[in-house]
């Protein structure tokens, strides 16, 4: 756990960046620091590895006050990946991973070993570790910043707007990855950026800063979504709350109609009971036949039934004709069908949850 | 052309003291001993310098007083002071001649590394001094042998000012040959540290090549 106790950072300047901020990162978890440019994020991020100093206040990293830690010694215990990945540019990638191994004394064999190790582990093909920074994307170059952090297996780990720089498809992969990691690894990270969608996907527990490191709120994502603490907050978690917190809402709960038939329409599945569409058909359905596809079916959408939130079962009753939603188990194969009744039922639920009880924010 | 071969072509020009073979050695010698002596000045005090960033102004301000300084009249000056028989009055002028570009670029290529870089450095826990030597001089190298090579061939180019002062080097077949007006012995000194020049500049592709990483220099390296 990583404790601020009423810290504040005043630079040279005069400028107050980080004002009288306390907060816990709770171990083992993913916190983020987000806010608009400017609110402090950086500095509060870094003064947790003392690469900025606090003015006033006290960081614990486990009860010990950092301050008592000589700073390159707590730094090699400490990730730290920031947006540019800052490869050595010199070094080869396995060299760049092995960075942190190295200073502690580990053997080359041994340092190099549990770097092809890491660059597997974040996704990079073993075949670039004889390469140089310059000749990997961007995207790479910020894996193989992911597996130098990693390399010594240090227990914290801190996160500066790593994925700001690459563009939206290789962030999504690169978020998708850093979860997968951590459900492995279960690293206590402090991840810094002035998204508030990465920050609500990212994030264990979200604490937003305002300008003048303020801050404003720190809670699970459901709980900011539903309850924002003041009108800033609101405003920086932007529009369609409701719809964007329903997926931290388990689809599971739903009740799903183990049969392929609803008044009007019906789902036709392949022999291997993966769903092809709807069919129009009974009393109530469409005439219209223009809409449907050369063998009469008409569009549909799925969810997983295990792992899917009740945003993609709504999300899937949106895009079929009947309204209805088809479940799928983990394989894609046929479970059920969800009714707009049904989906009504979780939806109201749902909502009862963000009331008062959903309460977690802080005072 | 003909001047060439009549320098070239005399036996007498290769052999003894003042053949080329022991001029050229002496030449060799004035430069290499310059330049070592300049780099072991001024590459410690440019990393320092570049690294701390403190005493920044003392690079400007070394770096235009010594490229005011004028090399001959300095030769003359120290001849003065300490007088002829010892190789000082040539050394000190072509010390204070190597010094700027190496302290300059010394300065330049330190300071010059990606801040980000620098910061990801300390924030992987290397030491001031780890930073320095680990990260800081492998990619500032290339401006570094930059101001090596600059040096070393001023250098050479100007060692043939030992001639005026009664030392050897390439420049007596220069300066003794203006005097006697023999232009072949002349040319052919002149020849002779422009092929000198050419070798160093050589040298220097060459220890780039084996120096710099190819991740600095982005030399495609295979890869593997
Ligand atoms: N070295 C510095 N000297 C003076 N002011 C600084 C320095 N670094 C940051 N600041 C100021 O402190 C505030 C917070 O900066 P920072 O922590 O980088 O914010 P963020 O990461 O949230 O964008 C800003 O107003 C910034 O201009
Ligand atoms: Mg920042």
């Amino acid at each position: 756990m990583i404790t601020f106790e009423g810290v504040t950072k005043r630079y040279g300047d005069g400028t107050v960046a980080v004002d009288n901020l306390s907060l816990q990162v709770p171990t083992g978890a993913i916190t983020v620091f987000v806010g608009p440019s400017g609110c402090g994020k950086t500095t509060s991020l870094r003064m947790i590895n003392r690469m900025i100093d606090a003015t006033e206040g006290r960081i614990l990293l486990d009860d010990k006050d950092i301050r008592q830690i000589d700073p390159p010694t707590l730094r090699r215990g400490i990730g730290y990946v920031i947006q540019q990945a800052g490869l050595f540019p010199h070094r080869k990638i396995v060299d760049n991973v092995a960075t942190v191994p190295y200073l502690l004394g580990w053997d080359k064999k041994k340092a190099r070993a549990r770097a092809m190790e890491l660059l597997e582990r974040v996704g990079l093909d073993t075949k670039l570790a004889g390469r140089y920074p310059f000749q990997l994307s961007g995207g790479q170059q910020q894996r193989v910043g992911v597996a130098r952090a990693l390399a010594a297996d240090p227990p914290v780990l801190l996160m500066d707007e790593p994925f700001s720089a690459v563009d939206p498809v290789v962030r999504t992969s690169l978020q998708d990855e850093l979860l997968r990691l951590q459900s492995e690894l279960h690293k206590t990270i402090v991840f810094v950026t002035h998204d508030i969608d990465e920050a609500i996907k990212l994030g264990d527990t979200v604490a937003v800063l305002r300008v003048g490191g303020h801050l404003a709120q720190i809670a699970d994502p459901s709980t900011l979504l539903a309850e924002p603490a003041d009108d800033f907050v609101e405003g920086f978690l932007g529009k369609d709350r409701g719809i964007r917190r329903l997926s931290f809402v388990p689809a599971g709960g739903v009740a799903v109609r183990a049969e392929r038939d609803v008044p009007g329409w019906s789902v036709v599945l392949d022999g291997d009971d993966r769903p092809l569409g709807w069919r129009a058909g009974g009393s109530t359905g469409p005439t219209d036949t223009q809409a449907a596809g050369k063998d009469g079916l008409l569009p549909f959408g799925t969810f997983d039934l295990e792992k899917d939130s009740l945003r993609a079962a709504l999300d899937a009753a949106l895009l079929a004709p009947s309204g209805c939603a088809i479940a799928v188990d983990g394989d894609g194969r046929f479970a059920g069908v969800v009714t707009r009744e049904a989906l009504d039922e979780a939806l109201l639920r749902a909502s009862g949850a963000a009331g008062p009880t959903g309460a977690g924010s802080h005072g | 052309m003909n001047w060439l071969i009549d320098f070239f072509g005399n036996p007498a020009n290769w052999s003894g003291p003042g053949g080329i073979p022991a001029r050229l050695l002496e030449h060799v010698e004035f430069s290499l001993v310059a330049l070592i002596l300049s780099m072991i000045i001024a590459i410690p005090l440019g990393l320092l310098i570049g690294h701390t960033g403190r005493g920044a102004v003392l690079v400007v301000v070394t770096a235009n007083a010594a490229r005011a300084l004028p090399t001959l009249g300095l030769v003359v000056l120290i001849v003065l002071l300490v007088g002829v028989g010892t190789t000082w009055p040539v050394l000190i002028p072509l010390v204070a001649l190597a010094i700027p570009p190496i302290l300059v670029n010394t300065y330049e290529g330190i300071r010059g590394v990606d801040e980000d870089l620098r910061d990801a450095a300390y924030g992987m826990g290397l030491r001031g001094g780890q930073v320095l030597m680990k990260v800081l001089v492998p990619v500032a190298l290339p401006l570094i042998l930059l101001g090596l090579r600059v040096a070393a061939i001023q250098v050479v180019a100007t060692a043939t000012v030992a001639a005026y002062v009664g030392l050897g080097g390439l420049g007596r077949y220069i300066i003794d040959g203006l005097a006697t007006k023999d232009f072949p012995s002349t040319i052919g000194g002149a020849v002779l540290v422009a092929v000198l020049a050419l070798i160093v500049q050589l040298a220097f592709s060459l220890l780039q090549r084996v120096m710099v990483s190819p991740g600095v220099s982005r030399r495609a390296a295979k890869a593997r």
